[in-house]
């Protein structure tokens, strides 16, 4: 039985057996479809990948930086290939005495530990993958724990945590806190994100428009966030990958500061993502930079 | 911007310095300990020293002004005065005396009658189970008894505004006491930067700084709510008790309380109670109804149908599949062993095709032919026309999965464990593709890839060469079929769980759990899906976040799947009744009952909904 034979056998969850060979299943490896009836070979396809770009600044009124921010992505080509996949995160730390960078780092490096040990490793590992959690799970179990770590170390302090994990065609995003992920694309912008402020609880209930939204005095009041209490609540919500379009990660030093009109429109004039992070900040800043900023921008290539 | 969530906890504000026992205030209340610590100071038990030959006990509650210009400080200080002033005049059994106020040094102070006994949230947290509905009851009565004294009060109503369950205690009688007056607040800084998070309990007009009594009515619905169910709204997003329904979370909560407590936390005042009187008179009634007459037993209605049928067709035996509709001709596969091509406007028979065994399956018209799978193990081509075989092909199983059909082939599962591709012109066999049990799923085809499930819970993506791309395993059967929105496929399994997958590396994103297994195929719109399970109900669930939006319960199991039509969703339930639904809110618009189980799916065409029933019967009603 040929080792070929052996994977096949294992993926369609058949005991291996070297008497019970069918001609069926040879015909199963061997017999593809007429190729005229199937639409053809595909052309030539450059090989194309996502493209990133961050920047962050401590801001025109603070002193120092306690957002956090992390990025890891990989490819594969050749017979292998897969999609692109990939973290990334946005955290953005709260409360006294460097208690908030602290809170948000902290909570950057444990939610990177569990993701990749239970996704991205898993890649190159398709049977070890634990089919008994769901992405949703394993994203909620990340954000928990780093909540369980940033009330045992850094007592008094607390961060908002946006991660979004790149799996095949899929986005799927964990969030607590007023950090926030943006879809843009052809179709405008949209947060995909939901912000757990206070006057965001109080705009979705009709309470306030937009506009005084934007300038209520407790617009910075959170209702949840990573090191506040032993019980987290973590959004997970899911999105397919805007292909042809664009992800931006950011904190409310960004999207509290400049409109999402701007936003959306620095990012179509720029020419890479990068230069548009630069300048999402350079922006911020402009408009007078009260908090720290970071930006994090994915732009997909068309499918 | 600097941010902070929550009050302060007990950490911080010991910065502030407490009172250390044996400390004697204005040489008369001597400091025995603290009772509490809250964001505006401490509360102290204090003993009396002008009734030196007793032991007059005393709570002191202290206010520390905050305020640092001297004019703040000193309107701080006039505020506290005049609201003293007022809580002293109140007398009522619920309300603690008022002996005495004073202010020194930066912090002002309340002396009042000592209260013994334990607050609501100390007794939620010291017990382990859901309190019972007849104790509630009778707090929320000594509750609002206080409201329609404290908001008759003349001249002006008074406002407690800080409702909640540690501001309520349970004295040695067993009777409520307020005991926090929302004095504090006048001591609330409001500079900027410091952010005191939301309480769990206020109505939402509070944030525009609205004190009213029917502000009180809402806190003391959101009270109850925290008593029944025991969920915390302050770990919850604000406002969102209508989200928490009381009885999917204690199921032992009669309708009618649950209404009461409802009709208090409505989000538009407008909507509330006004008073704390006619609350009180709705909860009287409702425990009068729930506590003092036996439950009504509902009389063995005859269900009358709301809307009639267009007409019926009456074939041998069960019919358990769903009908296809084409060039209006209707076909139905029947355990009789016979396929049905009866004409759609009127229910006339037309032809039947007689194959060898029951047919469970849905026939499938592509290419001008008709698909029928049978249990007789083969799956027939027919002319929609006549019923004429143009040819036969054999699975060497019966034929339980409904046939797929793409690019000139014709999918199809067998229980001989095989996935069967099939030319659709000529009924070769293209190749065949072996799982590890009986597939009875109808494959999903889209972009040269086939999405299927098997009995032993394997879920498999095969391309168009029968390559497995990738393999996820569900507990239990797959039984129902996959349906597919962006780049995520759903579909429902006998382990109870309805599965969202990625298409292209079969991550599995999120998972439901139903209340029984479900072989219910979903359907998807508007980012919600909707799907069936034999715990009889309906789901409505958030494509995205994977939450639960509704569940309709019907009295039997949902075996078939629903469909939608503009706004409606029907679906048919193994208690004989095919639903329709307001598919946003799962609010039942009818039902129309047939005379046995409804197993199958039911389709539209023009207006017309079409479906069989165990009953032997094929319905047509014009929806």
């Amino acid at each position: 039985m040929s080792s070929l034979k052996r994977i096949f056998n294992r993926l369609m969850g058949r005991p291996s057996s070297e008497s019970g060979e069918s001609v069926a299943s040879e015909e199963a490896k061997t017999a593809p479809l007429n190729p005229a009836l199937v639409n053809g070979a595909k052309p030539e396809a450059p090989v194309r990948h996502l493209v990133y770009g961050a920047a962050q600044s401590v801001g025109m009124e603070r002193d120092h930086n306690e957002d956090a921010l992390f990025v890891l992505t990989g490819h594969v080509d050749g017979q292998e290939a897969m999609p692109d996949f990939g973290l990334f995160m946005v955290a953005d730390g709260m409360g006294g005495h460097r208690s908030g960078e602290v809170a948000s780092a902290i909570s950057v490096r444990t939610v990177a530990k569990h993701l990749t040990s239970d996704t991205i490793l898993h890649l190159f590992d398709p049977d070890g993958r634990d089919q008994d959690r769901s992405l949703h799970e394993m994203i909620s179990a990340a954000l928990e724990d780093a909540n369980q770590s940033v009330v045992k170390e850094v007592p008094g302090g607390g961060t908002t945590m946006t991660a979004l994990i790149l799996l095949g065609e899929q986005l799927t995003i964990g969030h607590v806190g007023d950090s926030r992920a943006y879809v843009i694309d052809g179709k405008g912008s949209q947060v995909i994100t939901r912000d757990h402020s206070l006057v965001e609880r109080l705009r979705e209930l009709g309470q306030l428009t937009p506009d005084e939204a934007a300038t209520h005095p407790q617009r910075n009041v959170l209702y949840r966030a990573i090191g506040q209490g032993a019980n987290l609540e973590v959004d997970v919500v899911t999105h397919p990958v805007p292909h042809g379009g664009y992800v931006l990660l950011c904190s409310d030093g960004l999207w509290g500061v400049i409109t999402d009109e701007t936003i959306e429109h620095i990012i179509h004039t720029e020419p890479t993502p990068q230069l548009a992070c630069e300048e999402l900040v350079r922006a911020a800043n402009a408009a007078g930079g009260p908090d720290n900023i970071t930006a994090l921008l994915i732009y997909f290539p068309p499918a | 911007m600097r941010r902070q969530t929550r009050a302060l906890n007990t950490d911080e504000t010991s910065q502030f310095g407490q009172i250390q026992p044996g400390v004697t205030l204005q040489d008369r209340y001597l400091v025995l300990g603290v009772l509490g610590t809250g964001g505006m100071g401490s509360v102290y038990k204090g003993r009396d020293l002008h009734f030196p030959n007793v032991t007059k006990l005393v709570a002191v509650k202290e206010m520390i002004n905050m305020a640092t210009d001297p004019t703040m400080q000193e309107m701080v200080i006039r505020n506290f005065e005049r609201e003293a002033d007022l809580l002293a005049t109140l007398s009522h059994p619920a309300i603690p005396r008022i002996y005495d106020y004073f202010t020194q040094e930066s912090s002002s102070y309340l002396v009042m009658e000592f209260i013994e006994g334990k607050d609501l949230e100390a007794i939620l947290h010291e017990s382990d189970e859901f309190l019972s509905e007849e104790q509630i009851v009778a707090w929320s009565i000594e509750l609002l008894d206080v409201l329609t004294y404290l908001h008759n009060h003349k001249p002006q109503p008074v406002v407690f505004r800080d409702m909640k369950p540690s501001n309520v205690m349970v004295d040695h009688h067993g009777h409520i006491r307020l005991i926090d007056f929302g004095i504090a607040r006048v001591f609330q800084p409001g500079e900027k930067g410091t952010m005191i998070g939301t309480e769990g309990y206020s109505p939402p007009e509070q944030y525009r700084g609205e004190a009213s009594p029917v502000g009180d009515i809402y806190a003391l619905g959101a009270t109850l709510h925290h008593l029944l169910t025991r969920r915390d709204p302050r770990s919850e997003p604000p406002f969102s008790f209508a989200e928490r329904s009381i009885r999917d979370i204690n199921a032992s909560v009669s309708p009618e309380l649950e209404a009461v407590v409802n009709g208090a936390l409505a989000y538009d005042p407008k909507d509330r109670y006004q008073t704390a009187e006619s609350m009180r008179n709705a909860l009287v009634a409702a425990a009068k109804q729930t506590g003092m007459l036996p439950a009504r037993t509902s009389a063995a209605l005859k269900p009358r149908n709301e809307i009639e049928a267009l007409w019926t067709f009456e074939c041998e035996d069960e019919i358990r599949g769903t009908p296809v509709n084409h060039n209006g001709k209707l076909f139905v596969g029947c355990y009789d062993n016979n396929l049905y091509a009866l004409d759609g406007k009127t229910g006339k028979f037309l032809w039947k095709f007689a194959t060898e065994g029951g047919i469970p399956t849905t026939p499938l018209v592509y290419d001008d032919a008709l698909y029928v799978a049978s249990e007789d193990h083969r799956l027939y081509a027919l002319s929609p026309d006549t019923g004429q075989v143009i040819w036969t092909y054999a699975s060497e199983g019966p034929i339980r999965g409904s046939p797929a059909a793409s690019q000139g082939h014709v999918f199809f599962g067998s229980d001989d464990r095989y996935l069967h591709v099939v030319s659709s012109a000529t009924g070769r066999r293209a190749w065949r593709v072996e799982a590890a049990a009986a597939i009875r799923s109808k494959p999903l085809v889209h972009e040269e890839r086939i999405y299927f499930g098997s009995e032993s819970g394997d879920f498999y993506c095969v391309d168009f060469r029968g390559e497995v791309k990738w393999r996820f395993r569900a507990k239990r059967a797959v039984t129902g079929s996959a349906v597919m929105a962006d780049t995520l496929l759903f579909f429902g399994s006998m382990d109870w769980t309805l599965y969202a997958v990625e298409l292209d590396g079969g991550w599995q994103v999120w998972r439901f759990r139903m209340g029984g297994p479900s072989i219910s195929t979903p359907v998807v719109n508007e980012g919600k899906i909707f799907t069936g399970a034999a715990d009889g109900n309906i789901y409505a669930i958030d494509a995205r976040s994977s939450r639960e939006s509704w569940r309709f319960e019907t009295e039997h199991q949902v075996t078939g799947s629903p469909i939608l039509q503009e706004d409606s969703l029907f679906c048919g339930s193994v208690d004989g009744a095919m639903y329709c639904l307001d598919y946003r809110t799962g609010r039942q618009r009818w039902k129309y009952t047939t005379g046995g189980p409804i197993t199958g799916t039911p389709i539209i065409v023009d207006n017309t909904l079409y479906f069989g029933s165990t009953d032997h019967r094929v319905y047509a009603l014009l929806t």
